[in-house]
């Protein structure tokens, strides 16, 4: 009995306490949420992911004078919210659009948190940005390119990445100036997955290409995290491309090179869509099977003691891993997003949109290689631009095109292994 | 044409032998024991992780791997009897099926936690490589699983048929209180029976790691045609895996070759729901 009666006071003095740390917290934290597969077949993206918000967490809540023009680099915390610390809650998606929408709605409702980012797969980012949206929460997303994700009349989603139809316009400037240069490239075929991401992405490049009158003669489509692969590498060998453009997270992307050396073919030229090409784990796993695939990037580490260089050693040493594209592009958008809560000076969801509607970085202000930042009425970053790369010698990529960026020039044909 | 049809088939019985070696550890514990093994996908990683670990550590194939993983995955399954299954045998078939559903949890997060959720890869030439019969290819790697998935296979129909071992085991899987009543102890028979389930799950992911990626979550990849490759070929019979097995694995890929892969397991499951409708035993099972 005694018990129950100290229960009562006990717990109203715990809501108290709770009350009053939360108060208090508020002062001194801003609270984002990131949605990110940190579990299922995806997990190693999204580990890197994490990792990625952790540096930049590290940026913007430490003094890194180092760091140059990079908003919210140069002091600790948010200026603009008197030297307010950020705070990020990570929810695990799972690789799926379900899960992903749940925690969305768990960080909102429940973490009270004043903005989102993430969540990698396009069909996530989908879902996810739709509570979004529904709670008037802004939504920044570094990474995701399938068009349709700002195509959709949304007031509170914004995104910093170039997207499938830039890539895309990447990719035939870049067979244009292939074929100029004497390698064949009328034969196309399109290896994809049959997700948001590569149904999309395969569909944005075939339009974008027949309406400069190049024809994707083979479309090769297959379902994601597929136990084999020989019967896709079995058509591709028999039609013969001139190119063969992938389109694969890296669970299918590891067993695509692995089954085109145990069958001994090697398309004359191989162009990567970035996701599973990007992964550390890819180059580790099959990197040496894989040598030049062309693969597009946005990321640059730059000349020693450049601010690119040394966010790419902050990474290394956190993560064990060399930065890639996904994890500095999803870094990129982190910024951009804080950054507009710091010139907002306020959490208020509407203060933030207004915000981001007002970004205007320039070149100098980023990390990744884009024109800038600046949104469209639509959420889609304009001035988002990319670059063609080459995993040359196994290990590592080189910028091979734009002839401006490139650090060598693109090695033909395809050498696998 | 033809020369690529005899590759695309070929393809499919190397892949099919690995279904069937995938599937025979858990054909056997659902056939002796009615329980259904959840955690069998994450037994196969856990086997790929063996292998991967002896060839990082030792530089050692699977020569060294194979033995090595068969033998610890046996131990696991024992360990896995006396610790869970023995006591949820007794509660309801829910209790069982979450009970293994939560070991596969905690074997996937384990892995997750300690290696990281890399994907890794063993070197493809470390079983010979690949060579050419005739201009078709064949991996050595998916041979060398192809021929353990028919020894396997083999050996375990002879043990279950031709041994007293075996006929013991039956007796439990048939009635284990009159077998209790034989002098036969039902708790050691079924503890023998985890011990070569999860054995032969150790072997088959030593050796599907020579040619397939090694992640946490691999098992759930593999998993769901192990579940079909078992019902289709028969609860429990072991022969019925192996030819479950390679019909799956030949009508996957003429299927993916012929028609697309998008809809190669939609002509999978709509012949296995058909053939199921026909015959609900399996291709060899008890009525």
């Amino acid at each position: 009995m005694r018990l129950s009666k100290l229960v009562g006071p006990l717990a109203a003095a715990t809501i108290v306490m709770g009350l009053a740390s939360s108060a208090l917290a508020q002062q001194k934290t801003v609270k984002i949420g990131a949605v990110f597969p940190l579990s299922g077949n995806a997990a190693s993206a999204g580990v890197h992911a994490k990792y990625a918000i952790e540096v930049a967490l590290d940026i913007i809540n430490n003094a890194h004078p180092e760091l140059g023009d990079l908003p919210l680099a140069k002091n600790a915390g948010l200026a603009g919210l008197g030297g307010a610390k950020v705070e990020v809650e990570f929810a695990d998606n799972q690789g799926s659009p379900a899960t992903g929408q749940n925690q969305a709605l768990r960080l909102i409702t429940q973490e009270k948190v004043v903005a989102l980012t993430g969540a990698y797969q396009s069909g996530i980012t989908l879902t996810a940005s739709a509570i979004s949206e529904k709670y008037g929460i802004p939504f920044v997303n570094g990474e995701s390119v399938a068009a349709n994700l700002t195509e959709r009349g949304f007031k509170w989603f914004f995104r910093t990445t170039p997207i499938a139809t830039d890539f895309a316009k990447v990719y035939y400037d870049f067979l244009t100036e292939m074929k100029a240069s004497g390698s064949k490239t009328d034969n196309i075929a399109l290896v994809h997955d049959t997700t948001e991401y590569g149904a999309s992405v395969a569909q944005t490049i075939t339009a974008v290409f027949k309406e400069k009158g190049l024809s994707v003669a083979q479309d090769v489509a297959y379902t994601t995290n597929a136990t084999d692969v020989q019967s896709q590498v079995l058509q591709l060998k028999e039609k013969k491309p001139d190119v063969v453009i992938m389109i694969s997270y890296t669970s299918d992307a590891i067993l695509f090179a692995k089954t085109m050396q145990a069958l001994d073919y090697k398309p004359p030229m191989l162009l990567a869509d970035d996701a599973g090409y990007s992964d550390p784990s890819f180059i580790k796993a099959v990197g040496k099977i894989s040598e030049g695939a062309f693969n597009r990037s946005s990321w640059s580490t730059g000349p020693a003691g450049s601010p690119t260089a040394i966010i790419a050693k902050l990474y290394k040493e956190k993560s064990g891993d060399e930065m890639d594209d996904t994890a500095a592009r999803e870094m990129q958008g982190f910024f951009v997003l804080v950054d507009a809560i710091d010139r907002a000076g306020s959490t208020e969801p509407a203060k933030i949109q207004a915000a981001l509607k007002a970004t205007d970085l320039k070149p100098g202000q980023l990390m990744m290689g884009y024109k800038g930042v600046k949104f469209d009425d639509k959420g889609q970053n304009t001035l988002a631009s990319g670059l063609i790369i080459q995993l040359q010698d196994g290990e590592n990529y080189v910028a091979v095109f734009p002839k401006a960026n490139a650090e060598k020039p693109p090695m033909m044909p395809y050498k696998g292994w | 044409m033809s020369l690529v049809l005899v590759q695309v088939i070929v393809g499919g019985l190397l892949l099919g032998a690995v279904y069937a070696l995938f599937s025979s550890g858990l054909t056997l514990v659902w056939g002796m024991m009615n329980v259904v093994n959840f955690a069998h996908g994450d037994f196969v990683m856990l086997g790929m992780y063996v292998a991967y670990v002896v060839y990082t550590l030792l530089g050692g194939g699977p020569l060294l791997g194979a033995p090595l993983a068969t033998l610890l995955l046996a131990t696991l399954g024992v360990i896995v009897y006396f610790g869970l299954i023995r006591d949820v045998m007794k509660g309801p078939m829910l209790a069982q099926i979450l009970g293994t559903f939560g070991l596969a949890l905690l074997l996937r997060y384990s892995v997750f936690w300690w290696f990281g959720a890399n994907f890794l890869s063993l070197p493809g030439n470390l079983v010979g490589g690949t060579f050419d019969v005739f201009g078709i290819r064949i991996e050595a790697s998916r041979l060398l699983a192809g021929v353990v998935a028919l020894l396997v296979t083999l050996g375990l129909h002879l043990l279950l048929t031709r041994s007293t071992l075996g006929s013991r085991m039956l007796a439990v899987a048939e009635d284990s209180t009159a077998a209790q009543l034989m002098g036969i102890r039902p708790d050691t028979m079924q503890a023998i029976a985890w011990a070569i389930a999860a054995g032969a799950t150790g072997l088959a992911g030593a050796l599907i790691a020579t040619f397939f990626y090694v992640v946490p979550t691999v098992g759930e990849t593999l998993g769901i045609v192990a579940f079909v490759t078992v019902s289709l070929g028969g609860f429990g019979s072991v022969p019925g895996a192996l030819a479950a097995g390679l019909l799956i694995g030949v009508i996957e890929s003429l299927s993916g070759y012929l028609i697309g892969a998008v809809y190669k397991d939609m002509v999978v499951y709509a012949l296995f729901l058909g053939f199921l409708w026909f015959r609900p035993q399996g291709l060899m099972g008890k009525t």
